[in-house]
């Protein structure tokens, strides 16, 4: 065989490959701009301060999102009251405390298949134990709760990965000084990974913000035009709870509603929705990618 | 000072018996297993997160299963549950639940691996560092917004190339789920390939070998376990994806492989009755968790099957 040849045909595979390579990357890109220019030019026309301070209509026209902002808000306060502290928690208890047993061994198996769990069947847990066993009924506290189990993976292993970079040194310089294991913890393991933490919390906070299917299945309604309770009361003792056991919408339910109406002035809506939603998890993702990137630069033991 | 001082962190304790000394550090001790405890509680939700969805799933399915024999549930061709003439064959579902996923991974598979070579072992450092964040970012969007754009944008212009196609259809459903699958098939594959021991790819370099050969003979077969890994990922993410389907593909149940038609998958069905009113208690009620564990054992198996790969083709370094 010709060396030659060869060797300058196997430096043209991969020349091609090269462009393989980039072309297929390009595709996911371009895929991703077309979707959201797309979504931007149909729905700018809707954009306006209306439709942030609107109530859904049966008129397209005049159909907004002051709803579905408002539940998606209190439906994210709820996800971050259990979430945060029970996925902390639950990483520092395996990184620091847990011993090697199979106690252990049964809770790291478990997260790792909970992450691999489709985020419909979660809306089947909340629908048979939260909404009827419970009795929480369809509402914004069953929403809270359901997306919070949905991050709770999502939380540990950020917390896991911030903690393990700690080095060893620095749990040793704290027991040398007499502390105890939580005042290590306490004082300082928390506050050095807490940026990582922080970024694992907000990936998973966007990732709730825009799941839809959970929340359908536990029966969120889909026209919902009043807001609940106000948290805060004018008589003592000033703030109250009935908020929680509102019926709700949140905003990627209202975008499902609309796009699958036939009207296209109701798709209309559902483009600018899409576009508001679009914009919230890369802007939330954006952050957690910068801090991640500031904390990598920043941090040297 | 007497024995009343504040705080249990007064290191030699003045003015203390030995009893109150002993008291304090006891306190503390005392404290601090019951802090672990706490922590240890934390720990266990997930546990009991599982407990509770094979409970609740088996529980209903039980009584679903009192009404339907498994038999007829696994072998009728039709699926009925909510006429007067009911049938429940979960093949039905299941039908769309397949062809779509086999749509999304014969795009997402190879793009994506193809996606993860280049990036690990072509692409110049920028470039990777921007396509990297990217990636992940493409991960972050709802999947309701993607079964928008399956329905308003990919499906009018595939009608443009085939005119018969219909409005609701999983083909386009397929294609813009495994678009949002690539970058978890990339992103995975990618740090697995990343992995590989530079020595490798000297040794075959040395060797007279191209950066391809490299790529495709030394560091893919080392890192295959983790694009296993990541392939099972995209596998669990297509069976189990909803919005999309539910947008795009139509919610009419149809025993088909046919990518053009329309098709409700298990998780579709799941939305639509979610949608209407169905009372609490009824078979219709039940039928949700019988396709619920069904999904769920359908996933289960991808995890295990993961599992038993990973172990398999582990290569330690």
């Amino acid at each position: 065989m010709n060396v030659a040849k060869d060797i300058q045909k196997r430096k043209r595979h991969e020349a091609i490959f090269a462009v393989v390579g980039f072309l297929a990357l390009m595709i996911g890109v371009l895929t991703f701009v077309a979707l959201f220019i797309d979504m931007a030019i149909k729905g700018a026309g809707r954009l306006d301060w209306d439709f942030f301070t609107s109530f859904p209509s049966r008129r397209a026209g005049q159909a907004g999102i002051l709803s579905a902002w408002v539940g998606s808000t209190l439906v994210m306060l709820v996800t971050a009251f259990f979430a945060v502290p029970l996925g902390v928690a639950a990483g520092v208890y395996l990184e620091e405390y847990a011993r090697k047993n199979w106690l252990t061994d049964l809770i790291e198996i478990n997260i790792t298949n909970l992450a691999g769990v489709p985020s419909i069947v979660y809306g089947l847990l909340a629908l048979g134990l939260f909404v009827y066993q419970f009795g929480f009924g369809q509402s914004i506290l069953s929403a809270g709760l359901t997306l919070a189990l949905l991050i709770l993976p999502v939380v540990i292993v950020a917390t896991r990965e911030a903690i393990r970079s700690i080095p060893q040194s620095i749990r040793e310089g704290s027991y040398a000084l007499g502390a105890t294991q939580w005042q290590t913890v306490r004082y300082h393991i928390l506050p050095y990974s807490s940026a990582g933490i922080l970024t694992g919390i907000i990936i998973g906070m966007a990732r709730a913000i825009g799941e839809t299917a959970p929340i359908i299945t536990i029966g969120a309604l889909t026209f919902i035009a009043f807001l609940p309770p106000a948290p805060v009361t004018a008589q003592p003792p000033f703030f109250s709870v009935e908020w929680l056991f509102s019926p709700f919408t949140v905003m990627p339910i209202q975008m499902f509603n609309w796009t699958s109406r036939p009207e296209a002035a109701f798709q209309v809506n559902a483009a600018a929705a899409g576009f508001v939603l679009v914009i919230m998890t890369l802007a939330m993702n954006g952050l957690a990618i910068w801090l991640r990137y500031r904390l990598r630069r920043n941090i040297k033991w | 000072m007497s024995g009343a001082v504040s705080g249990t962190a007064a290191a030699p304790m003045p003015g203390l018996t030995v009893s109150e000394r002993l008291a304090r550090r006891r306190a503390r001790f005392v404290r601090e297993r019951a802090i672990e405890a706490v922590l240890f509680l934390a720990a266990l939700v997930s546990v009991f997160t599982t407990v509770g969805i094979v409970y609740v799933l088996v529980k209903e399915s039980v009584v679903f299963f009192q009404h339907v024999s498994i038999v007829d549930f696994l072998t009728d061709r039709q699926w009925t549950p909510l006429f007067d003439d009911a049938h429940f064959g979960i093949m039905v579902l299941l039908s769309g639940t397949l062809t779509s996923s086999l749509v999304a991974l014969s795009i997402a598979i190879p793009l994506g691996t193809v996606i993860a070579i280049y990036l690990s072992e072509f692409a110049p450092f920028k470039l990777r560092e921007i396509a990297k964040p990217f990636l992940e970012l493409l991960g972050g969007v709802p999947t309701i917004v993607y079964g928008y754009f399956a329905l308003l944008f990919v499906t009018p212009l595939l009608q443009k190339i085939y005119p018969g196609l219909p409005g609701f259809n999983l083909l386009s459903a397929g294609l813009v789920m495994g678009i949002m699958i690539i970058p978890y098939v990339a992103s995975i594959s990618e740090d697995a390939m990343r992995a590989v021991p530079m020595s490798l790819r000297e040794g075959s370099y040395a060797m007279g070998a191209t950066r391809l050969q490299t790529a495709l003979r030394v560091v893919f077969p080392a890192a295959f376990s983790g694009v296993a890994a990541a392939y099972i990922l995209g596998i669990s993410r297509a069976v189990g994806e909803t919005m999309i389907l539910a947008v795009a593909a139509g919610m009419q149940p149809n025993l088909t492989f046919n990518p053009l038609e329309p098709a409700a998958t298990i998780t579709a069905y799941i939305v639509q009755v979610a949608l209407g009113d169905l009372p609490h208690g009824s078979v219709g009620y039940q039928t949700i968790f019988a396709a619920g564990l069904t999904l769920m054992l359908i996933t289960l198996a991808f995890n295990i099957g993961g599992h038993v790969l990973r172990k398999r083709f582990r290569e330690a370094y």
